[in-house]
């Protein structure tokens, strides 16, 4: 597949980019924080977006989507990278809908996936319990109860955990934790007794929450695909939760970079722009040219999702460590150029770094996916 | 359609009748080549036979023009010719830094009778060519270089020395860079002229590197000669037509690059040998995650240089791609030898002889040789200075 957007993807990226720049700015970032906003995102901003079709962009057609796939809702997420924009699009439609997709029963797409696409209904994905990603360090458990489940157990670093209507938690109905087998996904309603959310305030402004289920009740039919084989829906799961996290870095270290670009032709020190300084050229053209690898890997994990490629999850793992320590790198720079004002709050700079502090650790950092790339390598 | 399918039937046919046995082995390319040329002594007949062959139908330079002895072929013919041979793993005919650089140039600016005199003799691998460009002086300065050329009337009369001029030695023309009005400022005073080597004016010496012997060679003009009719392009004009070749230069440098890779043993493979392996991995976490690493910039550099190609083809905008891929993928074949030593441990140190496999000897070798790539064809300095300026539109 020829690794260039087609016109139409195209067309969707720049729609998509004067969207976003003209509705959520940085400044809206900003203001979500300073207001200390409950819900942490508009909801109004979500209504607007869903009615220009990007709740419902992997949504199928005849569920009141679009029936478009994981590129194009990379696009999306590269574009409210470039900006910060804080909104449900990782939680709801890269997570949310994907497990639905690919896990989920005819009834449960039926009953989430519209109201998904129509911006009525915001999704979380509770999986993580230790400090750093461990897909299968599963220890909530899943204890047969009358008619169904009793979910025991503690989630943390949940995006959007205390706003969503529907929780997806990764729950151990058998085994140890660390072993593959014995997992399952479950759709738990947010109301739920015995579920209680509580809001984090992390470095990024953005939603997180810590979970806690104490013996919440969920019926057998709320169990995404079978009990026990939880990691068959949760790997590819995490396969286009990472692609789609790496297009969110790679949107917003480009845009970092674009930026600190801008500051070094306008900034001015002894009588000349800084950057005629050739170790600052240098620096940037390094920065350019790791932008313009993390984007080729980018691209070429999406589009080898969407083709379904048996490739996938290496490229995936690829694509979201190069986005990790590419964004990390640009962002360092990116503050250690602006000089004084990068360190400041009132410079959006500073926002990118901790944005990008925040997704690097998101669904596996750098290490994480390079270890992954080289067990499905063969060494 | 139709027409491409009975052309690759017919060209199957033609290949299978003419290429010799011994050319369908994967070749050691810095052993094996066939570079033709007037003192040609290549050990195995076959190949001075295979290049005939293609030569006459042009397939050594499969899209040049037909009147000039190239193939003619069109970007799809040639591209089933590229399939075809590799179908047969059949080794590339001729080596030719004449087809490479300086034949696309000649076609470009030449004159009729300069391209009727040098392009059938490349094409067939009569007339080997080297490079004189670089000066002891003049290195990515270039521009500065000093090799002077006079007009005697009717003839021209060199005096200088290059450097860095691949298989001087054995070459029979160069295509050099000489000073020809030092009045001017520096890049309005250079021509590109073609001398011939076989003179007692012009004499050669091989320059030995770190890594061992290398086709690199000092290059010494007394008095030679050069034809009225072997100046390309303007009197004074030469600076441009320099610029020029050096893309066709590099795009070369980052093909043979890539293409070196494949032949080896894949580093996963040595470092479970020379590290240990543990449960199917390789045992050293730390050479693990480096490789790893590596890997994942190795190919994502590959997919920019095919996204590259992709935009071009779809009339998409494209920077300057040459130089990041010259900038990186010198810098990771670097990076990959400094791995691959280090796997290798005291395999890794052996210089020659006894007590080391071929493959060990040439990783170490390799490691040497490979601190060069950041520094020819253009250094990572001025690959740097040229994205800030040329791509970044950084001020000067």
């Amino acid at each position: 597949m020829a690794l260039v957007l087609s016109e139409e993807q195209e067309l969707l990226r720049q729609t998509a980019r004067e969207l976003i720049q003209s509705r959520a700015p940085v400044a809206a970032l900003r203001a979500l924080r300073d207001k200390d906003s409950p819900d942490g995102f508009s909801r109004e901003l979500w209504r607007e977006l869903a009615e220009l079709g990007w709740c419902g962009i992997t949504v199928p057609e005849e569920l009141g989507g679009a029936g478009l796939g994981q590129l194009e809702l990379g696009i999306l997420l590269e574009e409210c990278g470039r900006t910060l924009a804080a909104t449900p699009l990782v939680s709801t439609v890269l997570l949310g809908a994907n497990a639905l997709l690919l896990g989920g029963s005819e009834a449960q797409q039926k009953d989430e996936l519209p109201a998904i696409a129509r911006g009525e209904r915001i999704l979380a994905l509770a999986l993580q319990e230790g400090v750093r990603h461990a897909p299968y360090q599963v220890a909530l458990r899943a204890e047969r109860a009358a008619g169904g489940f009793a979910l025991r157990g503690e989630k943390r670093f949940v995006q959007d955990g205390h706003v969503a209507d529907r929780i997806v938690v990764a729950a151990r109905a058998a085994g140890a934790p660390g072993e593959r087998g014995g997992l399952a996904l479950f759709l738990v309603d947010a109301r739920a007794p015995g579920l209680r959310a509580l809001k984090t305030e992390l470095v990024d402004a953005r939603n997180a929450a810590q979970l806690r289920f104490d013996g919440v009740q969920v019926p057998a039919s709320a169990a995404l695909g079978e009990v026990g084989k939880g990691a068959e829906i949760l790997d590819p799961l995490l396969d286009r939760a990472a692609a789609g996290q790496a297009a969110e870095l790679l949107g917003l270290a480009q845009a970092a970079f674009e930026r600190t670009l801008d500051y070094l032709k306008t900034r001015v020190q002894f009588g000349v722009p800084i950057g005629s300084f050739q170790a600052l050229k240098h620096r940037a053209a390094q920065l350019y040219v790791a932008l313009e690898l993390t984007r080729s890997a980018v691209l070429e994990a999406l589009q080898a999702l969407d083709e379904g490629s048996a490739r996938a999850p290496q490229l995936a793992s690829a694509a979201k460590a190069l986005a990790s320590d590419t964004a990390a790198r640009v962002c360092n720079e990116a503050v250690q150029m602006h000089g004084g004002i990068g360190v400041t709050d009132e410079e959006d700079i500073g926002l990118y770094l901790k944005r990008a502090r925040v997704a690097q650790r998101s669904f596996g950092d750098a290490s994480f996916h390079r270890d992954r790339h080289a067990a499905l390598s063969g060494y | 359609m139709a027409d491409l399918e009975s052309f690759r039937a017919e060209l199957r046919d033609w290949l299978e009748r003419h290429c010799p046995p011994s050319m369908r082995e994967p070749a050691d390319l810095e052993k094996d080549a066939y570079w033709g040329g007037r003192r040609d002594s290549h050990p195995n007949p076959e190949a001075r036979a295979w290049c005939a062959a293609m030569a006459s139908r042009g397939f050594t330079a499969p899209t040049w023009p037909r009147a000039y002895g190239g193939g003619g072929l069109s970007r799809e013919e040639a591209r089933v010719l590229e399939q075809e041979l590799r179908r047969l793993s059949a080794r590339p005919p001729l080596a030719s830094i004449g087809i490479q650089m300086l034949g696309p140039l000649i076609l470009e600016v030449g004159s009729e009778a300069q391209k009727r005199e040098h392009i059938p003799a490349m094409v067939r691998g009569e007339i080997r060519w080297c490079q004189g460009y670089s000066e002891p002086g003049a290195g990515s300065d270039l521009a500065s270089l000093q090799t002077r050329c006079e007009d005697r009337g009717d003839h021209f009369v060199v005096n200088g020395q290059k450097i860095w001029t691949s298989y001087a030695n054995h070459a029979d023309m160069i295509f050099c860079l000489v000073r020809t009005d030092p009045r001017l400022p520096k890049h309005e005073g250079i021509s590109f002229v073609l001398i011939d080597m076989d003179q007692p004016g012009v004499r050669t010496s091989p320059i030995r590197l770190i890594s061992g012997s290398s086709p690199f060679c000092q290059t010494f003009f007394d008095d030679a000669r050069a034809e009225k009719r072997n100046l390309i392009g303007p009197w004074n004009g030469g600076w441009g037509l320099a610029k020029r070749l050096l893309q066709f230069e590099r795009q070369s440098i980052g093909a043979g690059i890539s293409r070196s890779v494949r032949r080896e043993t894949p580093l996963p493979e040595i470092a479970k040998r020379y590290c240990g392996e543990r449960d199917g991995r390789v045992a050293d976490p730390l050479i693990r995650d480096r490789l790893a690493s590596w890997q994942i910039r190795q190919h994502a550099l590959e997919s920019t240089i095919r996204r590259s190609q992709d935009e071009a083809r779809a009339g998409q905008a494209v920077g300057t791609a040459s130089s990041i891929f010259k900038l990186c993928g010198s810098e990771l074949n670097q990076e990959k030898f400094e791995l691959l030593v280090e796997m290798l441990g005291v395999q890794g140190l052996g210089w020659e002889g006894e007590g080391f496999e071929a493959e060990e000897l040439a990783a170490t070798r390799g490691w040497l040789r490979s601190k060069a790539n950041t520094i020819e064809g253009g250094s990572s300095e001025v690959q740097l200075n040229i994205i800030g300026k040329r791509v970044l539109g950084l001020p000067d």
